[in-house]
């Protein structure tokens, strides 16, 4: 009866999962789709960064953040402010009246670099503030708001709206930040042109592998003991309080976490897609991100990335060919999933799907088990969530 | 007359709160001694409970003072009163329906309660051997892998207990821990309850009046937010107010 109780890494089911997940992106997709589409596909897969913080953060943790663009958005600004950078020297910009600034700058009457650009001269700067800047501004919405103890719904609408006056500064200050057009033309990475199929492809890769880190720091997040009292928290905060836990401070944690994440997504579109602009950072592209997570399954961390990939792939496909539908299509897909699959594709897969073939090999004596749900669900919270309240507006 | 001598674990002076002008707890004092168990009763609305969450800072007083070892509970944090060795058992059962009994117990195992601690907390040894000593205390050592929405309501409880029990704090509080549990289901808690207030301080707010005399050390009978009466239980039982307000009926 001794019941061996460790607390796995991964567990076998898991392992093949991520296995699964491995071969699309770094075997099928890179050997099935061209260049053009593969460089789609990588940009794609930029938002499931988001979309993994948002497992963590509004799946466990209950804590729904309806501007994961702004962090998404920082990462990507701080890596598009190098490479202008590094695109705009004295030479190439040599028809400014000040040679040596970033165009958008020379357009705008400014004449000399804002001291706070200065650092993005550095790669090494850059890189960190990719992560730094994201972690630091929601740490600072982190305590106002959880220190506050404002959660809920209340916390949906506050980083919507911070998300909105993000947008409008970044649009305002066309002179430092290039406006609503954003940071556009980005030609070199230290020399090596980001432009071609070559480094597409190659950045492609790259972003694939910290993808995977993500997500193995993730799952190792949701193995620890903080992964089982996000959980407990979404429950039952109180009683995790009365525990003992400062609860403010873990969900300051997986906030930051989720930032984190967002903002090395929105470094590898800058450098997939070759420019960052204020469309990624506002309000529809945060929703939308809730949105991919909802779809995979916002229990599941794997689940999101597939969530993100599909979602996606039908955004492309079908505003192609109906580009006014496809809002429309979005939200009922979004309203679909609260109301009937609570826990979108992964729970559609570990509810209905793997148990019929569970039963379907059950004659050949194979040791069934039951499923390992990716989180628990909490079932009863899904159809009157924030998100789906936010859905219905 | 306020008694600042040290040997009370806790002391609650004039404590008062006030919900819009409503006192639901008025001017209350009350000193609670080591390794006694104290009973409060009163008739519903009373200010029992609000008693409970002013102790463990649920609720924020409007003025009074309320020591726990020469620590002034008031201005401390919810968390930071736990760890200085305050439990407190909510009236409705609260458990974390989503994980299992095993994973309920350790999250209130007393290590790791920092982010960092819990993101490199370790399950070793220790851990599990205290989870399945206290799990057979609280009678669930047999469903220790259950998910605890499958318990009943007595057992959900139990698990509480066994929560605040795990945290070995020196002064626990329950708010009516028999309250909607089958007659066997009350005996059995109650030879928990015996066995568990042994080497700490109590505090448990429960109706029922034979609980009360079998586990009180003293009691303390609380109407509109004041003590109307307090002592020995048949003192208590005796008391001419008391029987009026309370007992009577
Ligand atoms: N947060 C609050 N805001 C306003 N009024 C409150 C609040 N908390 C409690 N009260 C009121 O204070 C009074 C005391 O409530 P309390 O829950 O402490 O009673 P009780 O003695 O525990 O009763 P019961 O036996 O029913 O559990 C009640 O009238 C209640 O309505
Ligand atoms: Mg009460």
């Amino acid at each position: 009866m001794q019941i061996d109780r460790k607390t796995r890494f991964l567990t076998r089911e898991e392992a093949i999962y991520f296995g699964l997940l491995a071969a699309v992106i770094f075997l099928i997709l890179p050997l099935a789709l061209d260049s053009f589409r593969l460089n789609l596909f990588g940009k794609y897969l930029t938002y499931a960064f988001v979309a993994i913080g948002l497992v963590l953060c509004w799946g466990a943790g209950g804590i729904l953040s309806l501007g994961q663009g702004v962090f998404f958005g920082l990462g990507g600004y701080a890596m598009a402010m190098f490479l202008k950078l590094e695109a705009s020297t004295p030479e190439a910009t040599a028809i400014q009246s000040t040679p040596g600034i970033p165009d958008f700058m020379d357009w705008n009457q400014i004449t000399a670099l804002p001291w706070w650009w200065e650092p993005f001269n550095s790669l090494a700067f850059s890189l960190i503030a990719v992560v730094i800047v994201p972690v630091a501004f929601a740490f600072i919405i982190g305590v106002a708001m959880f220190r506050r103890r404002v959660g809920g719904v209340y916390f949906a609408i506050i980083t919507q709206a911070i998300a909105a006056i993000l947008t409008i500064l970044i649009i305002g200050q066309q002179g430092f930040t290039g406006g609503v057009n954003g940071i556009t033309d980005l030609r070199t990475l230290k020399g090596w042109d980001i432009r071609t199929d070559e480094a597409k492809e190659i950045l492609y890769f790259v972003n694939a592998v910290l993808l995977f880190a993500c997500l193995f720091a993730a799952q190792y997040v949701r193995r620890s003991k903080l992964g089982r009292l996000l959980i407990a928290m979404r429950d039952q905060e109180d009683r995790v309080r009365f525990s003992g836990y400062d609860v403010a401070s873990f969900k300051i944690f997986v906030f930051c976490l989720g930032a984190a994440f967002a903002g090395i997504g929105g470094a590898m579109f800058t450098l997939q897609v070759g420019f960052m602009s204020p469309t990624l950072v506002g309000i529809v592209p945060s929703i939308e991100m809730v949105i991919f997570a909802a779809v995979g399954g916002r229990l599941s961390i794997l689940g999101a990335v597939y969530g993100t990939l599909l979602v996606n792939w039908a955004k492309t496909t079908l505003s192609e060919s109906f580009p006014e539908l496809w809002l429309l299509g979005l939200g009922a897909l979004f309203i679909a999933v609260v109301m009937f699959f609570p826990n979108g594709l992964a729970g559609l897969w570990s509810e209905q799907v793997m148990p019929r073939l569970r039963k379907l090999f059950a004659g050949r004596g194979a040791g069934a088990r039951p499923p390992a749900a990716p989180f628990p669900a909490n079932s009863a919270s899904a159809p009157d969530s924030p998100a789906a309240k936010a859905a219905a507006e | 007359m306020s008694i600042h001598q040290t040997s009370f674990v806790l002391s609650v002076e004039d404590l008062t709160v006030s919900f819009d002008g409503f006192k639901a707890v008025d001017g209350l004092t009350f000193y609670v001694e080591p390794n006694e168990c104290r009973v409060m009763i009163g008739p519903n609305g009373a200010g029992k409970t609000t008693v409970l969450d002013l102790i463990c800072g649920r609720t924020r007083a409007t003025s009074g003072s309320v020591r726990f070892k020469d620590q002034e509970l008031l201005s401390m944090r919810e968390d930071q009163i736990v760890l200085a060795g305050v439990g407190r058992k909510f009236q409705t059962p609260s458990v974390y329906e989503d994980l299992s009994v095993f994973e309920n117990l350790e999250l209130s195992f007393p290590r790791g309660h920092g982010v960092f601690g819990s993101l490199f907390f370790r399950r070793d040894a220790e851990v599990k051997d205290r989870i399945q000593e206290i799990a057979e205390t609280i009678f669930l050592a047999d469903l220790l892998d259950e998910k605890a929405a499958f318990l009943s309501h007595g057992q959900k409880q139990w698990l509480e207990i066994g929560m605040l029990l795990i945290q070995d704090p020196e002064l626990l509080m329950l708010d009516e821990p028999v309250a909607g549990m089958s007659v066997a289901e009350r005996k059995k808690t109650a030879e928990l309850l015996n066995r568990i207030i042994d080497h700490r301080s109590v505090i448990v707010i429960e109706h029922d009046m034979g609980f009360v005399e079998d586990i009180a050390t003293r009691v303390t009978v609380l109407h509109q937010g004041k003590t109307l009466s307090e002592g020995k239980m048949d003192k208590v039982k005796n008391d001419p107010k008391v029987i009026e307000v309370y007992l009577g009926h």
